[in-house]
């Protein structure tokens, strides 16, 4: 704590803050959480939130079936550990049940599938807040977005009409069936989020690190090859030394050719690096506006 | 420990205001490309943009407009935050929009800023724009304003152009309440005086933006002003291991706490010794502004969220009629007698506007007095009566507790911002 620096203990101190706000304000609050780096990062700052009561809100993890092994294998000791009760939204049941339609075709995803799942299980559980770990410098639309966003009954944001955020004062009041999605790591960039990760020693799956891995080249972009994904016929899968960036859906989580063993590797590997984390996820790139049709329509 | 590269600077808040075409965006675009802050994949987006729209030449302006609509109109809309960072300070900028309708976005973004940009076109020289702007920096007490005089090059770097906006400027800002101003002249298009120095403005021999930037005062004050902690979460796990423990949790406003301290819990004047500082796991001799702890004390006393732990030398003013500038946000004008939802540090109580003193014409910085109709965006001199006392310091010493924000009771929209005065 007393060798951390001086920005990240003032980003550790305004996101701790908001956590703290939403455990205040609202009755039945919730982390979203993906097992990528930013949710385990929020993980971490809630348990630091609460200490030594425990965190008192549960997780939920969006589960689009087409996970990294290691990230299930992670979240499941990380829930012991912090002792929280995990929910799961599965894509694959809402699929089996005939409530959702798998996209088919080469860039066939999951991901726009989990807006409806996560919408159905804040709708079930009566969620009144989502904590999520999105930053505001991934993406030029969230660069927009409040720590404190509100979502109306059909869980849509509506860009025109946030509520003006002043000084440290969030207003998180709402009619019955809205709620809020809130975002403390707002102010965070990429490489802070590793900082971070050095400075407090946080064990991240193995999947952040270089690893081999069956992968193949899409569009300029390394994706992971698994048996479900449909390959075109110049495509043809190959191994490699990769790490990833940032980790959601297999089908749509960039790779980055990598030899970076530790933390202090990646982050030197950044600091020189010319591609943005999201330049990695193919469902950004589907159009210029991709990000906030998903973002109006509920997605994370 | 390892050194990384950013490893420990500081975090500079700032803010740009400008009317509409006067460079904000490209200034930011050419801030954030100077210091290598974009990346290929971004570029390589933004080329396809500016040729779709006809431009040959990158629009570094696109870097930050976000929304759909805005790209539409090709014009920012609402507060939308940037990063980046050179090796000496890690910045956030909230861009925010120069219409007449959108002071209320403004506000926002000046709320937290420790330093704002004002822009202007060198070829129209101090606007209404940039009058309201200054206005706005002063009332919310921005300590650090740039005066940029943009668009150099469409006056021929002329030194006597420049020196006559910024007298004009310098006259203007002696009725306001601005206290570091720094003057310089720039090209946010080609570059001049951004983050390299200008061949073309010799005469100017100051330091660029971005070393300002760099260099401007931080949080000057913020740690050795009076002590406020506003309680914003009481921890008690009630397990076995933490049979007793109770801390008060929050973010420290203001001012520095020591273990012995000897405070004051507002409003019930109860009193107590600091016994410890928590941190996790760890235990802190000291802790300032603003830092995010746990506060032990040494009785039990009383104390829960929106009450407020201050060291006993020092208190603030407690009271439940006050007076206040309002900036008012809504559509719905700001109505005499009702009750809206004061949020104020972390309390919430009832408040009624009781009396508009007087209605401010920030473009004339006249106050207009026998006008009551408080409308969106207006900035208006109002007394308030309050449910319970608020804890407060005036705004113009604390910020962080002289600043509220006004709760519509039936949409909870937040309707108005008030920086109390009295
Ligand atoms: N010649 C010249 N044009 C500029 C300069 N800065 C901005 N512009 C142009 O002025 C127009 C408005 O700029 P923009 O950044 O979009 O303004 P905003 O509305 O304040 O964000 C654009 O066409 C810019 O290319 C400058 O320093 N010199």
């Amino acid at each position: 704590m007393s060798n951390k620096s001086l920005h990240i203990k003032e980003l550790e101190s305004e996101s701790i803050y908001v956590i703290r706000e939403v455990a205040s304000q609202f009755e039945k609050s919730v982390l979203l959480f993906s097992g990528g780096k930013d949710s385990i990062v929020m993980a971490y700052l809630s348990y630091k939130a609460f200490y030594p009561s425990p965190i008192p809100f549960p997780f939920l993890h969006i589960d689009t079936g087409h996970n990294f092994e290691e990230t299930i294998i992670y979240r499941d000791k990380l829930i012991t550990q912090f002792d929280v009760k995990l929910c799961i939204g599965s894509v694959q049941d809402f699929i089996d049940s005939g409530c959702l339609k798998e996209e088919t075709g080469y860039d066939a995803s999951r991901n726009k599938l989990q807006t409806t799942v996560l919408l159905a299980m804040i709708e079930k559980n009566r969620f009144d807040a989502a904590l999520g770990g999105a930053r505001r410098d991934e993406e030029k639309v969230r660069a927009k977005e409040r720590f404190f966003s509100h979502r109306d009954e059909f869980g849509q944001w509506d860009p025109k009409n946030q509520r003006p955020e002043l000084w440290n004062i969030f207003n998180g009041k709402k009619q019955l069936s809205e709620h809020f999605r809130v975002f403390p790591l707002s102010n965070w960039t990429e490489m802070d989020i590793w900082q971070y990760i050095l400075e407090e020693n946080i064990k991240l799956p193995s999947l952040y690190y270089t690893h081999e891995r069956e992968v193949f080249k899409r569009d300029g972009v390394w994706f992971a090859y698994y048996p479900f994904v449909k390959l075109r016929s110049n495509e043809r899968p190959v191994i490699k030394r990769v790490r990833c960036r940032t980790i959601g859906d297999v089908t749509c989580t960039g790779l980055t050719l990598s030899e970076a063993h530790t933390t202090e590797e990646i982050i030197s590997e950044i600091a020189v690096s010319r591609i943005t984390e999201r330049g990695g996820r193919f469902d950004d790139k589907r159009s210029e506006t991709a990000m906030e049709d998903r973002k109006k329509a509920g997605y994370f | 420990m390892t050194t990384v590269n950013y490893s420990n600077v500081e975090l500079l808040r700032f803010i740009t205001a400008g009317s509409v075409d006067d460079g904000k965006s490209t200034l930011i675009g050419r801030l954030l490309y100077d210091s290598k802050s974009v990346f290929e994949d971004q570029l390589e987006s933004m080329k396809v943009i500016s040729e779709r729209h006809g431009n040959h030449k990158v629009n570094l302006a696109l870097l930050t407009d976000g929304l759909r609509s805005e790209r539409e109109q090709g014009i920012t809309i609402d507060v939308a935050y940037r990063y980046f960072s050179t090796p000496k300070r890690k910045f956030v900028i909230a861009d925010t929009p120069g219409h007449i309708e959108y002071t209320r976005n403004m506000v926002t973004g000046a709320s937290t800023a420790e330093a704002a940009i004002i822009l202007i076109d060198a070829r129209n020289g101090i606007m209404e724009q940039t009058k309201r702007h200054s206005y706005i920096i002063s009332l919310l007490q921005i300590p650090n304003v740039i005066f940029a005089v943009n668009k150099m090059d469409l006056v021929d770097f002329s030194e006597k152009k420049f020196e006559k906006i910024t007298d004009e400027y310098s006259i203007f800002i002696q009725k306001l309440n601005i206290k570091n101003v720094y003057y310089l002249p720039i090209s946010a298009f080609h570059g001049d005086n951004v983050v390299e120095f200008s061949k073309k403005m010799t005469w100017y021999k100051g330091p660029s933006l971005l070393s300002i930037l760099e260099t401007i005062p931080l949080k000057n004050n913020i740690s050795s002003l009076p002590a406020r902690f506003p309680i914003q979460y009481v921890i008690r796990p009630q397990t076995d291991n933490f049979h007793d423990y109770r801390a008060y949790a929050g973010q420290i406003a203001s001012g520095t706490y020591n273990v012995g301290d000897s405070v004051t819990i507002v409003p019930s004047y109860t009193q107590s010794i600091i016994k410890a500082i928590d941190n996790v796991m760890e235990s802190l001799n000291e802790a300032s502004a603003p830092q995010s702890v746990a506060i032990r004390l040494v009785d039990n006393v009383d104390a829960s969220r929106g009450d407020m732990i201050v060291k006993s030398t020092e208190l603030p003013i407690v009271d439940s009629n006050i007076s206040l500038m309002v900036c008012w946000f809504n559509h719905r004008p700001l109505c005499i007698g009702i009750k809206y939802i004061i949020r104020h540090t972390t309390d919430e109580v009832f408040g009624i506007v009781t009396h508009v003193n007087y209605k401010v014409n920030i473009n004339t910085m006249e106050n207009v007095i026998c006008d009551e109709h408080v409308k969106m965006n207006d900035i208006a001199h109002v007394f308030m009566k309050t449910s319970k006392p608020l804890k407060y310091d005036i705004y113009v010493k604390n910020r962080l507790t002289g600043g509220l924000i006004i709760i519509d009771g039936n949409t909870f929209e937040t309707v108005g911002a008030g920086m109390i005065m009295k």
